[in-house]
């Protein structure tokens, strides 16, 4: 692909903190290479607010390879930008031209306030993942690897599953702000597993108990969150997560 | 785990959703069923025939008492719960996700759920309030020896009145949209996650919506154009 630079308009949402309210403000930047990250395009951009003695934009990032789940940007209208299964992080330039202007949101849902202008904690995914979000196995030496026969077909369900990087794009993507597609991997990531299957029933009631303590909505099965995943966690995880729920539920001895 | 735990989640709020929703989709087969007998061409005898069995055996009129507690728990669960789900997000989007992400009727369950109300309440006022309460006319089957409501004859005279023909496809397109997504996501909500009855049931759904509601809204139009015969009375 050829390489081209560009001209841009970046409308960026700036929040001082938790408390106080936010408004978008308008940059210009010049000359950004379309070879660039869309996270390298904030560091010129920040780079050039620090030299003029201005406020850098805060925004959230780590690895920037895909992998970690850290950065969160809504672009135009969609988490993780225009790509489909990608980060913002794997995001690059070559995906605008010149003279576009770009609109750039944290993730909006009660359950992530904001923190600084595109960083919202996340941490109600960590309290929901204490809840249940494990296995409990004895500790000593490492037990042989494949020493429990597993289907193939269940594992390779389950590592999809797992590819869950627990960004929180599902829910900024839902209308209801639902964390269901984050907690439906989870859960069906270790139900799909034996060594799930002793704690399934309180594991699934204790992930949904934290989920809705945690101010997130109930699922609609828009599947919008399926479309925004950069990890393409399939919605069939939900419906498994509902059976859990139902088997642990309705199947409960008292 | 208590049974008020697994019905006040955020899961047990939505599998509440699913089972009235399926119940009132065996409803719409009945009523569609029993409402199509006004094709048959015989100046609503047949029609009046099945009407008044479903009005006089005590089967349908208990079945009736829960159909209407069902409909309530389904409006009022449904409410609640679009109240909630729009309450978690507290400033919105300055760029929608819109259509890129989802179908707009499955986004709108709510709003197409109201429009269905508001119409609910006129076809209750028009049909089901005379039928049970009002003065009605009457028409005579089984050669003059019995004497029916002539739910036929109302139907007619309501549907000459333009209006309130377009009210009711109105209302029917609203149920088809309705139908659409609720058919489909309830059983996904109560836990249906294999791909090959998914497959089944997505197009069970789209028949169901399409063909129950195209039904339903032809029959006024079949009245207001004149296809139909007119009513004894």
């Amino acid at each position: 692909m050829e390489h081209y630079n560009m001209n841009l308009t970046l409308k960026v949402w700036r929040q001082r903190n938790n408390k106080e309210k936010g408004k978008f403000e308008t940059y210009k930047v010049e000359g950004i290479s379309s070879e660039m990250s869309f996270l390298e395009m904030f560091d010129v951009l920040n780079e050039r607010l620090i030299t003029e003695g201005k406020d850098p934009i805060a925004f959230d990032h780590d690895c920037r390879e895909g992998i970690c789940g850290m950065c969160s940007m809504y672009i135009d209208g969609k988490p993780h930008g225009p790509w489909q299964a990608n980060t913002v992080c794997q995001l690059h330039m070559r995906a605008f031209k010149d003279g576009d202007t770009i609109i750039v949101e944290p993730w909006r849902a009660k359950a992530f306030p904001v923190i600084k202008d595109l960083v919202v904690d996340r941490s109600a995914f960590d309290r929901i993942i204490q809840a249940g979000g494990y296995i409990s196995v004895n500790t000593g030496n490492a037990v042989d690897a494949n020493a429990i026969p597993i289907e193939k077909e269940n594992a390779d369900k389950a590592f999809a599953a797992a590819a869950c990087i627990g960004c929180g794009a599902c829910v900024a993507a839902c209308k209801n702000s639902s964390a269901m597609l984050f907690v439906s991997a989870k859960v069906s990531h270790l139900a799909l597993l034996p060594q799930g299957d002793p704690e399934r029933k309180t594991r699934v009631v204790a992930m949904i108990n934290q989920m809705d303590k945690e101010g997130f909505g109930a699922c609609t099965n828009t599947n919008a969150c399926e479309a925004a995943c950069p990890k393409e966690i399939s919605v069939t995880n939900i419906a498994r997560l509902n059976k859990e729920y139902a088997m642990a539920g309705f199947g409960a001895d008292k | 785990m208590t049974w008020k735990q697994v019905f006040t989640s955020s899961i047990g709020q939505k599998i509440t959703m699913a089972l009235t929703g399926i119940f009132l989709i065996l409803f719409l087969i009945v009523h569609v069923g029993v409402n199509a007998l006004v094709w048959a061409g015989d100046h609503g005898e047949m029609f009046n025939r099945a009407a008044n069995f479903l009005g006089a055996n005590v089967v349908p009129r208990i079945l009736e008492i829960g159909l209407f507690l069902f409909i309530i728990l389904h409006i009022v669960q449904g409410l609640v719960l679009e109240a909630e789900n729009r309450s978690k997000r507290g400033i919105g989007y300055a760029v929608d996700y819109g259509n890129r992400g989802s179908r707009w009727y499955s986004r709108s369950m709510g709003l197409l759920g109201t429009l269905i109300l508001l119409f609910l309440i006129i076809h209750l006022i028009d049909f089901w309030v005379p039928s049970r309460f009002g003065r009605m006319p009457e028409a005579s089957i089984n050669n003059g020896t019995k004497e029916v409501h002539d739910l036929y004859s109302l139907m007619y005279y309501r549907f000459q009145t333009l209006w309130i023909v377009v009210v009711y496809v109105l209302g029917c397109i609203s149920l088809a949209y309705h139908l659409l997504h609720g058919f489909y996501s309830s059983f996904k909500t109560m836990g249906v996650y294999n791909k090959r009855y998914l497959v089944i049931i997505r197009w069970c759904g789209y028949i169901f919506s399409i063909v129950v509601s195209l039904a339903f809204a032809m029959m006024p139009v079949s009245f207001y154009l004149g296809w139909l015969s007119a009513p004894v009375n």
